[in-house]
């Protein structure tokens, strides 16, 4: 119980913090920091996808943005298209985030589906590799797209347009993003904990023993694979409105890679540990960058401290150490 | 004809040095079980510590001993201090801390040497071109790097198969346990392997210097290709290692050669030009996912275990 | 660095703030690593000359330079430009090497109400239809040094040429740049990857298709891996190599050495241009930097003495943005190479040379004029543009 409150403690002040940061930022005169925090709650979004089929799964996948670069190119594209006034694929082109997001999170979700579905095959380094093989692939795929800027990437001439808000204003932006991030939480929240999450956790720490029990692992794998692809093209499609810009670049593996330090960082197999992981990623990267340009010198030794010695990531450290799983 | 026969040994020299950086890299991920993702820096440290001798001595020689040297020994030391502690965690911490390392390579090179690539002159006793075929000139740094490698590949296969050493590596490869039961000294045989990979990526490095620029960031290009490579050849086999470099290093070349023209003929020549190159890269990545789906752990597994 | 630049202007602005004459902000976003590094570092250099020179002024106003590494990438550029333009409030931009990256920067900057000088990158995008009365180039529209050596290689005869350039905008505007002025016939034409390093697959295709002559554009670092590597497939002795100043700035040079002697290549400037203004311009650079100013070191420098005379027309007062504008389009200042104006597309109008690669007499490799190609050249672009 006692562990259960620290958690609850850490979590509103979290969800506080993150309430008011408008206020503060207008108090301080930062107003621009407001845009890196919208980053941090997008990227925060998916590095929680990631952490459920990572933290929860138990599979680590190396090509986890290239979700993200789908979702992000279906509104650039989209976006290029309505501005064009030509047609793709017979559909005029769009700048209504009902209908661009949509698309993103749903072509994300049937590109998970097709290489999880193929990548599940194998196990272990292999399966690292598959994901990783399947976002280079993506990655060359849209460099070689030239009608859509190819390797320089598109541009948006403004953001997307959702019911009523105004998505340009960077405070309604914001604030659209911690409401998507908080209601996605919400739901893995449930999921993690519902039945499906304990088949999930437990294939996680021995694959065989559950497929002994009678359940079909695989299913459950590519379910949840699935899903966080299509959460991950969310947060894509949330990034490119955000930079009004999309580019390979969202895809590669390096990218991938970041995400991943995102997790574990903040503390995989946590949910909100991920978000704390990604906030601590750009802010070190923002705040150590104006000191000194080499700040990767010191983000390197620190992620190495935090693997050896911080084994259940910051947000552990936050929440104590007497976990109930691993 | 001769343009195919110029272009099956450009493979050839792109396979050789993937071959270089793969075999190190697999016999660390197969005898020790830790995924090195700072692979691809020793191979940047073996570049610039060689550049950066060969400018001031102006021996390529020297600086190619001095590039094999610094990295074995920075090698050691990361293997030493921060490697040990993650032999038993899993996949991901290691994935973590050694990512977390090519951060602090990068950087410390840039701070080092600056932002700007260095420029390293290929020795002048290789310079030139080297009729090998009737009007087929081929450069001869290039074929000194096949040289290096197929006397890498000998050397390797003589160590395996002939010595001591070599047989406790390869039994260290199918089972650790065993071999630490039997006596042997692991933790003395780990850093021999380590640093023997170590060498062979500086190896790498020290060689593509004088081609390529040495520049921050030049290991992570390669390394991608490189665990294509191993997975490719199946993890934990340096046979597997020379196989599915040579394969990646031919599809490659051939496709960034003939793709763009192959296209053209079939397409437009606007389309064959622009998209023949991207996917031509794309290629080695297809080409990997075929495997893998026939063959899941690559085409020379040795894994017998069951994977923790 | 960066801290203290900002700390020496939050003091400086402090205490100006009472006199009422605050600097005005220029943001430079340019390409400071990966193996162009040296293309940004020359156009800083070059600007920062001219801003030494006027004591911390330009046009007699005081300035501040804020420069941020973009390293070649389209996003970064984009995030740098927000972080100026929302977080600094500058009003003027400039610095841009490379033409993709100016693609995702310019068009929404100039739709702010922002000034951008562009010291290098000049796609024709922004040349004709997508051009904007905000949006100046004070270097060429990448088409112009293409151009003149394709005018050039006629005129010599040569009527099998190979084409080299990588896969992006100004690699796509070199080639139609070159063909546009070309009569011949073209053996090859090939894009590469940007930012590749090993040419051996390009080269051995070259070869085989035997032609007379190859025109190529590889900027930095690449440029320096291409022309090595052509030496030593000893293809430089049998088929001559032409290309724009890009692929033969002193730094490439410096790093091929004899290889590249001979190649003719195309160029609005010349460190040996014979005008006061330049030999002012050369000599000043040599002595605070300690080595040859590159055409990139030059273009910085005449988009700092224009942003100059501009910023004295309007006395520093950048509210005043249409009388601003109109001082830039008047180009009232000495540019380094001589002949200058802007076209209506604010795109220049002036004189392109050839000239060949040389070894001078202390045993230096620079370029020497051959000849004058063009006079009062503009862009083919220039009557696309309605703005």
């Amino acid at each position: 119980m006692k562990n259960l409150t620290r958690k609850m403690i850490v979590n509103t002040i979290g969800l506080l913090f993150f309430l008011v940061l408008p206020f503060l930022t207008q108090l301080f005169e930062q107003e621009y920091l407001l845009s890196l925090f919208s980053l941090i709650l997008i990227y925060g979004l998916a590095a929680a996808s990631l952490d459920l089929i990572l933290g929860f799964g138990g599979m680590i996948s190396l090509g986890h943005a290239v979700f993200m670069g789908i979702g992000g190119y279906a509104v650039g594209i989209l976006a290029f298209h309505k501005y064009d006034a030509s047609l793709i694929f017979g559909f005029d082109g769009s700048e209504n985030a009902l209908i661009t997001w949509s698309i993103a999170i749903a072509a994300a979700g049937i590109f998970g589906f097709v290489t999880g579905a193929i990548s599940l095959r194998t196990k272990g380094m292999y399966f690292i590799m598959i994901t990783l093989a399947f976002a280079q692939m993506g990655y060359y795929f849209f460099s070689a797209l030239s009608k859509y800027g190819g390797s320089d990437g598109l541009s948006l001439y403004t953001r997307n347009e959702l019911l009523a808000f105004d998505l340009s204003d960077d405070v309604t932006f914001y604030y659209i993003c911690l409401a998507i991030l908080v209601v996605f939480l919400s739901i893995a929240y449930r999921i993690v904990n519902s039945h499906f999450g304990k088949v999930l956790r437990a294939t996680k720490q021995n694959e065989q023993r559950v497929q002994v029990l009678g359940f079909a692992s695989y299913r459950y794998k590519i379910t949840i694979y699935t899903f966080a692809s299509a959460v991950a093209g969310l947060a894509g499609a949330m990034l490119t409105n955000q930079n009004e810009f999309a580019s390979p670049e969202l895809m590669h593996w390096t990218k991938s890679g970041e995400l991943l330090v995102m997790v574990i960082l903040g503390g995989m197999g946590t949910l909100f540990g991920p978000v704390l992981g990604a906030a601590t990623f750009l802010l070190m990267e923002y705040f150590l960058a104006m000191y000194t340009e080499h700040w990767m010198i010191i983000l390197g030794p620190f992620l190495i401290l935090v693997v050896l010695f911080a084994k259940k990531g910051l947000y552990g450290l936050l929440i104590g150490s007497k976990s109930k799983d691993d | 004809m001769l343009l195919f026969i110029e272009q099956l040994i450009n493979g050839l020299q792109l396979g050789v040095m993937l071959f270089l950086m793969s075999a190190g890299l697999t016999l660390v991920f197969g005898i020790m079980q830790v995924i090195n993702l700072a692979h691809g820096s020793f191979y940047m440290i073996g570049a610039y510590v060689a550049a950066t001798v060969t400018i001031h001595s102006g021996s390529f020689l020297l600086g190619m001993f001095a590039g094999l040297v610094v990295a074995a020994i920075i090698g050691m030391i990361v293997e030493f201090t921060i490697l040990r502690q993650l032999y038993n965690r899993d996949h991901l911490d290691q994935v973590l801390a050694t990512f977390g390392l090519i951060f602090f390579f990068n950087e410390l090179s840039r701070i080092i040497w600056g932002r700007q690539p260095l420029f390293m002159d290929i020795p002048t006793w290789l310079n030139g071109t080297v009729e090998i075929l009737p009007d087929i000139h081929y450069p001869l740094y290039r074929l000194a790097i096949i040289v290096v490698g197929i006397m890498v590949a000998l050397f390797l296969y003589l160590l395996f198969s002939r010595t001591r050493l070599g047989m406790q590596i390869r039994a260290g490869a199918t089972n650790r346990d065993i071999i630490s039961a039997l006596g042997v000294n692991i933790k003395l045989l780990y850093t021999l392997v380590f640093g023997l990979g170590v060498m062979l990526a500086a190896l790498a490095g020290v060689m593509a210097g004088p081609i390529l620029a040495v520049e921050v960031g030049m290991g992570e290009s390669i390394l991608i290709l490189t665990f294509v490579v191993i997975v490719i050849g199946g993890i934990g086999s340096v046979q597997g290692a020379l196989v599915g470099a040579l394969l990646v290093g031919l599809v490659d070349t051939l496709g960034r050669a003939y793709l763009p023209t192959i296209l053209s003929s079939i397409f437009s020549s606007q389309i064959g030009n622009t998209l023949g190159a991207p996917i031509a890269s794309m290629s080695i990545y297809i080409l990997m996912a075929v495997i893998l789906a026939f063959k899941p752990s690559g085409l020379f597994s040795v894994q017998n275990r069951v994977d923790s | 660095m960066k801290k203290i630049t900002f700390l020496v202007a939050l003091v400086m602005a402090g205490a100006l703030s009472a006199l009422g004459a605050e600097p005005v902000k220029i943001g430079m976003i340019t390409t400071l690593s990966t193996k162009a590094g040296y293309l940004g570092e020359d156009i800083r250099d070059g600007f920062k000359l001219a801003i030494a020179q006027g004591e911390g002024k330009l046009g007699n106003i005081p300035v501040e330079l804020l420069v941020e590494d973009d390293g070649r990438k389209p996003g970064k550029g984009k995030q740098i430009a927000q972080r100026f333009m929302k977080k600094d409030k500058v009003q003027i931009l400039t610095g841009i090497v490379f033409s993709n990256v100016a693609m995702a920067v310019v068009p929404k900057v100039v739709r702010s109400n922002v000034f951008y000088v562009s010291p290098n990158a000049g796609p024709s995008a922004l040349a004709g239809k997508g051009c904007h009365e905000n949006y100046f180039n004070v270097a060429w529209q990448n088409d112009n040094l293409h151009e003149a050596v394709g005018q050039y290689v006629t005129e010599k005869k040569f009527n099998n040429v190979y084409l080299i350039a990588p896969n992006y905008p100004a690699g796509k505007d070199a080639i139609t740049g070159f063909k546009r002025f070309y009569k011949g016939k073209i053996a090859g034409e090939v894009y590469t990857t940007l930012g590749q390093s090993d040419y051996a697959a390009e080269l051995s295709t070259l070869k085989s298709k035997k032609p007379d002559a190859v025109y190529f554009f590889l900027p930095g670092g690449m440029g320096i891996n291409f022309i090595k590597q052509y030496a030593q497939a000893g293809l430089n002795k049998a088929v001559p190599l032409f290309g724009p100043a890009f692929s033969f700035d002193e730094r490439i040079l410096k790093a091929v050495g004899d290889a590249a002697v001979g190649v003719i290549n195309g160029s609005q400037w010349s460190s040996d241009l014979d005008t006061p203004t330049n030999n002012e311009f050369v000599s000043a650079f040599k002595k605070a930097y300690g080595r040859t100013p590159t055409l990139y070191a030059s273009q910085g420098y005449d988009g700092a003495m224009l942003i100059g005379s501009a910023l004295k027309a309007v006395d520093g007062d950048m509210k005043k943005t249409n009388a601003f504008r109109k001082a830039l389009n008047k180009a009232d200042f000495t540019s380094v190479r001589g002949n200058f104006s802007f076209g209506k597309n604010n795109h220049p109008v002036q004189d392109i040379y050839v000239r060949e690669v040389i070894k001078d007499a202390n045993g230096n490799y620079t370029n020497r004029i051959v000849k004058k190609v063009f006079t009062n050249h503009t862009d083919a672009y220039a009557q696309e543009c309605k703005k």
